[in-house]
């Protein structure tokens, strides 16, 4: 089928072009790589009716991922929900909110299912046998489940202080773990030296720009959901800080190639934990380069990237979209995991419960305006991280299998009112 | 102080096809100028105008140097200095 619109891979910094190959930065400045696109060609080549007949899921816009053949590798990820989440927007005080929900992704409930089945694709085109991540768990899961099923060796590279659902998520899949004794940054330095030394195919180091390009699929779809128009205000979380640019990559290829009518103008939230908030702080001190954060120290491991790749480029787009960037408390990010299922049913990770707490918070401080379209990026799932809130639900209440039985404890239940039962702080606006 | 300093495989190029260059400093930043100096082809690559560019992240014994003293943290005898492309990761 598709014949590739690549046109090469060009430096972000002095925009010297580069032949495809696996390799993610510029040998004359350092430069991170980013596909070349002919967006002339591309735009001749899809229409709204083009995708619109296709399978509803990421490989609808395939016109803009960077393959050379049909995808071979995460043939289903993509297509999540996007919720329209009146009674969570009225409790908080937006007039529009939705929820993109990539904590129901394919095949293993995180937005890393994206970039994994981008990068494997592309890593069989190069024909690379074995391939690997730095990874803070979701990716590893996605990496390890995509490797197994696509029949490639995988070395899946964490902090050994890793949830542990999310290293059985991966060690199932028959990936070999490496539990590196350290940081993320740590973990992600070693990868890149691994990575260049045997020449294997690592998705976040020497097939970054394959699988970053993966995340516009969020971007395409959330457009596409909303009728081919863009929100206001979009919300992301930010470990590395790749997400949120891409997001706004897609809106911006979208338009460019007559897939949106109206420019795109929607502003761009950055969302951290306090105890590894280097973009964030880099928004609100002004600064240009972030400050790395040595030790992270947070419930929300998956965004605990102290030292953030796309950083620099992550503050910038927040500034220059006129959005703003905000971290929380671990009891914040709790907090926002419970309101997301008792308002919405959507059990997130501590990233959802990160991006909603700080939607909250910058709402409340007026960075974030109550009006137009807002969209949340919801990018994992609760099940792999429920140690952080096991202690601040309620617990069941037990009886005995009587009628009697239920009817005595029946009052003490409590009518039924989102969050009044669970252990939330701060009280709600707007409830 | 003769240390050791590890090039990434793609500028191997502009390193006389070596994977380490041993040099002799007391600081960071002068075994990068000793690099330089043997492989004048790195010079433009690692600094601009004398500042390290924004995406080369450099490392003692795995250590990152902005957690020490930058290219004024002292090197030793033996020590390995590792030039790492920062854009990894995420």
């Amino acid at each position: 089928m598709s014949a590739s619109f690549v046109k090469g891979m060009k430096c972000r910094v002095c925009g010297t072009t580069y032949p495809v190959s696996p390799n993610n930065f510029c040998t004359d400045d350092f430069g991170p790589l980013e596909m070349d696109y002919d967006y002339d060609s591309i735009r001749e080549a899809t229409s709204r009716s083009k995708i619109e007949l296709r399978t509803w899921n990421m490989w609808r816009y395939r016109e803009f991922l960077p393959l050379d053949n049909d995808p071979s590798v995460g043939l289903h990820s993509g297509g999540t929900p996007l919720i329209k989440a009146t009674r969570l927007g009225k409790a908080l005080g937006f007039e529009d909110l939705y929820l993109k929900n990539d904590a129901v992704n394919f095949p293993t409930l995180s937005f890393k299912d994206r970039v994994v089945a981008v990068a494997l694709s592309k890593a069989k085109e190069f024909g690379l046998k074995t391939v690997g991540c730095a990874s803070t768990g979701n990716l590893a899961n996605s990496v390890a489940a995509n490797a197994a099923s696509a029949g490639l060796e995988s070395y899946i590279f964490v902090p050994a202080d890793l949830e542990k659902a999310k290293i059985l998520g991966t060690s199932v899949y028959g990936a070999k773990v490496l539990g590196v004794q350290g940081t993320y940054d740590e973990v992600n330095r070693l990868c890149t030296q691994v990575a260049f030394k045997h020449g294997w195919g690592f998705v976040n180091i020497n097939l970054r720009p394959f699988y970053a390009e993966g995340s516009k699929t969020m971007g395409f779809e959330i457009a596409e959901q909303l009728g081919w128009k863009t929100p206001d205000q979009v919300v992301s979380p930010m470990a590395g800080g790749a997400l949120i640019g891409k997001v706004h990559k897609a809106f911006q290829e979208a338009y460019r190639c007559g897939l949106l009518e109206k420019e795109p103008t929607t502003r761009f939230f950055g969302a951290q934990a306090g105890g590894c908030n280097p973009i964030t702080d880099a928004v609100k001190t002004n600064r240009d380069q972030h400050k790395p954060v040595k030790k992270p120290n947070t419930i929300c491991k998956s965004l605990a990237i102290g030292d953030p790749a796309d950083g620099y480029f992550a503050a910038k787009l927040i500034r220059d979209s006129g959005g703003w960037g905000e971290d929380v408390t671990d009891d914040e990010i709790r907090e926002g995991m419970i309101m997301l299922a008792e308002y919405e049913g959507v059990f997130a990770e501590t990233a959802g419960g990160t991006t909603l707490a700080v939607a909250r918070k910058l709402l409340q401080q007026g960075k974030l305006s109550p009006h137009g379209k807002t969209v949340l990026l919801i990018t994992g799932n609760g099940l792999k991280t429920q140690d952080a809130i096991a202690n601040h639900v309620e617990p069941p209440t037990h009886i005995a299998a009587t009628l009697d039985a239920f009817e005595a404890v029946r009052e003490s239940l409590g009518d039924f009112t989102p969050c009044a039962k669970s252990q939330i702080k701060t009280r709600l606006v707007g409830v | 102080m003769s240390v050791r300093v590890q090039i990434p495989t793609p500028l191997r190029p502009s390193a006389g096809d070596q994977a380490t260059v041993e040099v002799t400093a007391s600081k960071v930043g002068d075994a990068l100028c000793k690099l330089i100096e043997i492989h004048p082809a790195m010079g433009g690559k690692l600094f601009d105008n004398g500042k390290l560019r924004r995406f080369v992240n450099i490392y003692v014994n795995d250590e990152d140097i902005r957690y020490l003293d930058m290219l004024d943290t002292a090197i030793k005898d033996g020590d390995e200095v590792a030039i790492i492309p920062a854009v990894a990761g995420g």
